[in-house]
């Protein structure tokens, strides 16, 4: 079986050689034009006048086009996204006038050399300005309640600013469009959602999506940036194109990447929680201020998942989330790695913190206390994943009724504020050998002691878990689809939906056909995700990847191996022969002898996820096929006079279920954990007050290096087969591990509250100011 | 004008304007795309080539610059089939996701290891009358100019200091 080998990715060896090739990489045809954008430099204006005689007389400029009619939309949700400003601009940053050049430089210099006048208005630049304006998408805040809110014997109350996220791929976002005959167009795009790319190229040229054909070998990187904002860029090629019958790239500077790309949504949350003596939380109330910049992108979704996540862990008996989705004069916040959860999982996890320094207890203690029941322990198990039988309240979010919590049941789940039994639970197992493992409480005690007798440096620990829910939210996302072939020689050519970003998707699903086959890996051709091949396809996101294309893959494999096995009256697949009643062959011939008596070797494959339904307006369903969890704790110190931090150890233990990879998940594990650490800490975005993000760059904004890693790094796998049918029994790897980092956030929220008496009340990112300001008022 | 280069071995003249990067020369004028572009102001390490055995970032160097000089690009280093040790040690060692950033890594470190052998010290050196030795937190300070946003750092140094240690 090739399936939970620890391979590397299936492009290794191009890797280390510089031999894989990235869209930029891929030679292009001699007369190939280059495109670049012209940007709005004010944040919110009328257009009153455009000159562009000096970028239609630089060097080397072929076309400027400025207005398009109809102008085509690059929205992925509500058509609010014009490729170009149409009379207003909303942001600093937003594409003006595309410019047509022989070269990328002639581009780029050109597109500075526009004239544009603007009548300026007042810019809505912070959630407080967007409150006030009541500028917001949708016409108010979403509300979900569960349960009855009693009073408590004590109260938390707070509020929490935390950062967005710049996606930093390191593969910045390019496009290439090549003219075909007949108005057809082939786009190659650095995208995670190759399909979307087809459809809106398509609609901006007036043409049938059969028209267009989208490829993605692979994209140096992801992270959620490439599921909507690459849009533009292949709508600006494909049109270029068309104009001028030549091929037209575009790839943005790393500059005007981060100007006109959307980021990981900041937010205000506000939260008042009551407990009692043991930090047992009887009720919360969360307010997510979203800051969603200019168009609606993906900001619903984002903030839904947000509210999905409001509870993290923990079984909330009574909950009230409100989430407010504001429109800002900013980048058009969007996708990233988590889609919100992490800005859900953050609140509950710093009003648990509070509750305890408030408690005076070791936070760890009421993490526990509040988590969910664990299923395995119940005294009367069911059978595996019983069809809850709970009584099920219905929504008060949208009838508006106050309603009874339910009454503790043993033996049957308890339910998430959206009212989806939690039947899966393994925080408690998970935590307690986290906790053996990493030596916390002896290390806790240890830091204690080391700070009583430290001036200056102090330590601070926590450990902090995950339960992330895994499939689309938008139900009818959650299908794949794979198409196999096997050649008379024996060799397997293999597609699917999913695109390749470093996550490794194409070696497990390679894995995957290797082993229904019995095949060795080396006889599997990954291709690059084509429109022509598989039609109809999901983006590469909410870590569905593996989960639905190697479903799609394995039962188009199987169908191929029942065909071969029927041709022989019944055959065995395994160790790269075909065994049949009378005969051993190899699986070339195998292969060869079923071409000659005329079997197709040629299979689609389908996936479409069993048991979810969700009702977003009302907030009620099952939304996930299950949770993946997980738990980190780290240990940092900081510098009290200058608010410096380091990450001194880490231990993580994260639920892969039966990995399809062992090798490749704790490489998603690792990263995960560094990039939301980042989050956290150094990666801080700052707009001046004109709505100009002032960290367009490297040099400015500070993602984790290789000296900013734990010094001590130490990562294993809780691999238990996942309760339900996915493949091979893995659970989802992408995102989880990225809200892993909240235990470093935590831990140096741990560092300041040892200075002092009041609790830290620390923003994020924890820069060395933010820490300052924490450790002036402890 | 007119510029002289020893690329891999090879040379290779060039006709390009003065002010051209030896990363766009590289790229665009001579096909050698295996250098990546990634924030082109020698911030992310992604272009690191050596020059005359010394790593430097090709975007912040103009090529005229290297006019006679010996440049190693990551095609220079090895191919598949003849790869070199320590590109060997980062399939071993998973030393990569999305592999933008690796033909920069390996030349930074393939540079960095001579740099230690050289007795070069570093920020993160204790002894500075004492030979550098090779060791995670050395190469963790020496590596800290390439940036991996997939965050590969444990596995890439790992993969260093099989080849190095």
């Amino acid at each position: 079986m090739s399936m939970g080998k620890p391979l590397p990715h299936d492009a290794a060896p191009l890797h280390v050689t510089g031999q894989a090739r990235y869209i930029d990489d891929i030679p292009t045809p001699r007369g190939s034009l280059h495109l670049a954008f012209g940007l709005s430099t004010v944040a919110h204006g009328d257009i009153t006048a455009m000159d562009l005689s000096a970028v239609r007389a630089a060097e080397g400029v072929v076309a400027v086009i400025a207005d398009l009619d109809p102008m085509p939309d690059c929205s992925p949700s509500v058509h609010d996204e014009p490729l170009l400003a149409v009379g207003r601009v909303h942001y600093v940053g937003q594409p003006l006038f595309i410019v047509v050049a022989t070269s990328h430089l002639a581009a780029r210099k050109a597109a500075r050399l526009g004239k544009i006048e603007y009548a300026e208005l007042p810019a809505i630049l912070t959630v407080d300005e967007a409150m006030a304006a009541n500028t917001r998408f949708e016409q108010g805040p979403v509300i979900w309640q569960k349960g009855e809110f009693n009073d408590a014997p004590h109260y938390v109350e707070g509020q929490m600013e935390v950062g967005g996220q710049e996606h930093f791929y390191l593969e910045g976002q390019v496009a290439l469009a090549l003219p075909q005959e007949g108005g057809d167009m082939v786009v190659h795009s650095s995208t995670q959602h190759p399909t979307e790319i087809q459809h809106k190229v398509a609609h901006a040229l007036h043409v049938p999506m059969n028209a267009v054909r989208v490829e993605v070998r692979r994209m140096g990187g992801g992270f959620g940036g490439k599921e909507s904002q690459g849009n533009a860029l292949a709508i600006a090629c494909a049109i270029a194109a068309r104009l001028t019958g030549k091929p037209c790239k575009m790839r943005y500077d790393r500059d005007d990447d981060m100007m006109i790309t959307g980021k990981r949504h900041d937010l205000r949350i506000e939260y008042r929680a009551g407990f009692d003596d043991d930090g047992r939380i009887t009720g919360v109330e969360f307010r997510h201020l979203f800051r969603c910049g200019w168009s609606q992108d993906l900001s619903l979704p984002v903030a839904d998942r947000a509210m999905l996540h409001a509870d993290n862990a923990y079984f909330l008996p009574a909950v009230r989330i409100e989430s407010h989705r504001l429109r800002t004069n900013t980048q058009s916040a969007t996708a990233y790695r988590g889609f919100g959860g992490p800005q859900g999982v953050i609140g509950i996890e710093r009003v648990i913190d509070h509750i305890a320094h408030t408690l005076g207890m070791d936070p760890l203690e009421v993490r526990r206390v509040n988590f969910y029941r664990a299923m395995g322990h119940a005294p009367n198990p069911a059978p595996q994943h019983p069809v809850a039988t709970t009584p099920e309240l219905t929504s008060q979010a949208a009838e508006g009724v106050p309603h009874t919590a339910p009454k503790p049941d043993p033996g049957t789940a308890q339910t998430t504020p959206y009212h989806m039994p939690v039947e899966d639970f393994i925080g408690h197992e998970l935590c307690a050998e986290l906790t053996r493992t990493s030596d916390y409480r002896a290390r806790r005690k240890a830091i204690a002691e080391w700070n009583a007798g430290s001036p200056i440096l102090k330590r601070g620990i926590a450990l902090t878990p995950v339960k992330f829910g895994i499939s689309f939210t938008l139900t009818w996302l959650n299908q794949a689809g794979a198409l196999v072939h096997v050649y008379q020689d024996g060799s397997v050519h293999l597609n699917h939906g999913g695109t390749e970003m470093g996550q490794g998707l194409f070696q497990k699903v390679a894995q995957v056909a290797a082993g229904v086959f019995g095949i060795d890996t080396s006889a599997v051709k990954i291709t690059a995700t084509d429109t022509g091949k598989v039609p109809n396809t999901s983006a590469t996101a909410a870590s569905s990847g593996s989960d639905l294309n190697g479903m799609a893959v394995k039962a188009a494999c199987e169908t191929l191996r029942d065909r071969i096995s029927d041709h022989f009256g019944g055959a065995t697949f395994a160790n790269g022969r075909v065994r049949t009643a009378d005969a051993d062959m190899s699986f070339a011939e195998a292969a060869a002898r079923a071409y000659q008596a005329r079997v197709s070797l040629s299979a689609t494959g389908y996936y479409a996820t069993p048991k979810i339904t969700w009702d977003r307006l009302r907030g009620q369903g099952r939304p996930f096929f299950y949770f993946a969890y997980g738990a980190a704790v780290t240990e940092v110190v900081i510098d009290t006079l200058t608010g410096e931090n380091r990450i001194l150890r880490t231990d993580i233990l994260h639920d892969t279920g039966s990995s399809l990879n062992p090798a490749l998940d704790i490489g998603q594990i690792e990263g995960g954990y560094v990039q939301g650490a980042g989050w956290l800490t150094t990666e801080e975005l700052v707009w001046d007050d004109k709505g100009r993000l002032r960290t367009h760059a490297p040099s400015t904004y500070k993602i984790p290096a290789c000296s900013d890693r734990p010094r001590d790094f130490r990562v294993a796998l809780w691999e238990r087969p996942n309760p339900e049918n996915s493949i091979g029994r893995s659970k989802a790897v992408g995102e989880p591990p990225f809200m892993l980092g909240i235990s470093a956030f935590m831990a140096i929220s741990d560092a300041i509250a040892s200075c002092g008496a009041r609790y830290p009340a620390l923003d994020a990112p924890a820069t060395p100011e933010r820490i300052l300001k924490a450790l002036g008022h402890v | 004008m007119q510029t002289e280069l020893f690329i891999n071995g090879r040379v290779h003249r060039l006709e390009a304007d003065a002010r051209t990067t030896l990363l766009d020369a590289l790229r665009h004028h001579l096909g050698l795309t295996g250098t990546k572009k990634g924030c082109d102001h020698g911030q992310c390490g992604a272009c690191t080539v050596l020059v005359d055995g010394r790593r430097v970032n090709a975007c912040l160097t103009l090529a005229c610059m290297c006019d006679g000089s010996e440049i190693t690009t990551i095609e220079g280093i090895g191919e598949p089939g003849a790869l070199s040790p320590l590109q060997s040690a980062f399939i071993a060692h998973d030393g990569f996701q999305c592999g933008y950033c690796t033909p920069g890594q390996i030349c930074s470190a393939t540079a960095m290891m001579d740099e230690i052998a050289a007795g070069w010290p570093s920020h993160a050196t204790g002894d500075l009358n004492a030979p550098v030795t090779t060791s995670a937190e050395e190469i963790r300070e020496r590596m800290s100019g390439n940036l991996c946003r997939c965050a590969c750092y444990p596995n890439i140094v790992d993969a260093i200091l099989e080849v190095q240690g």
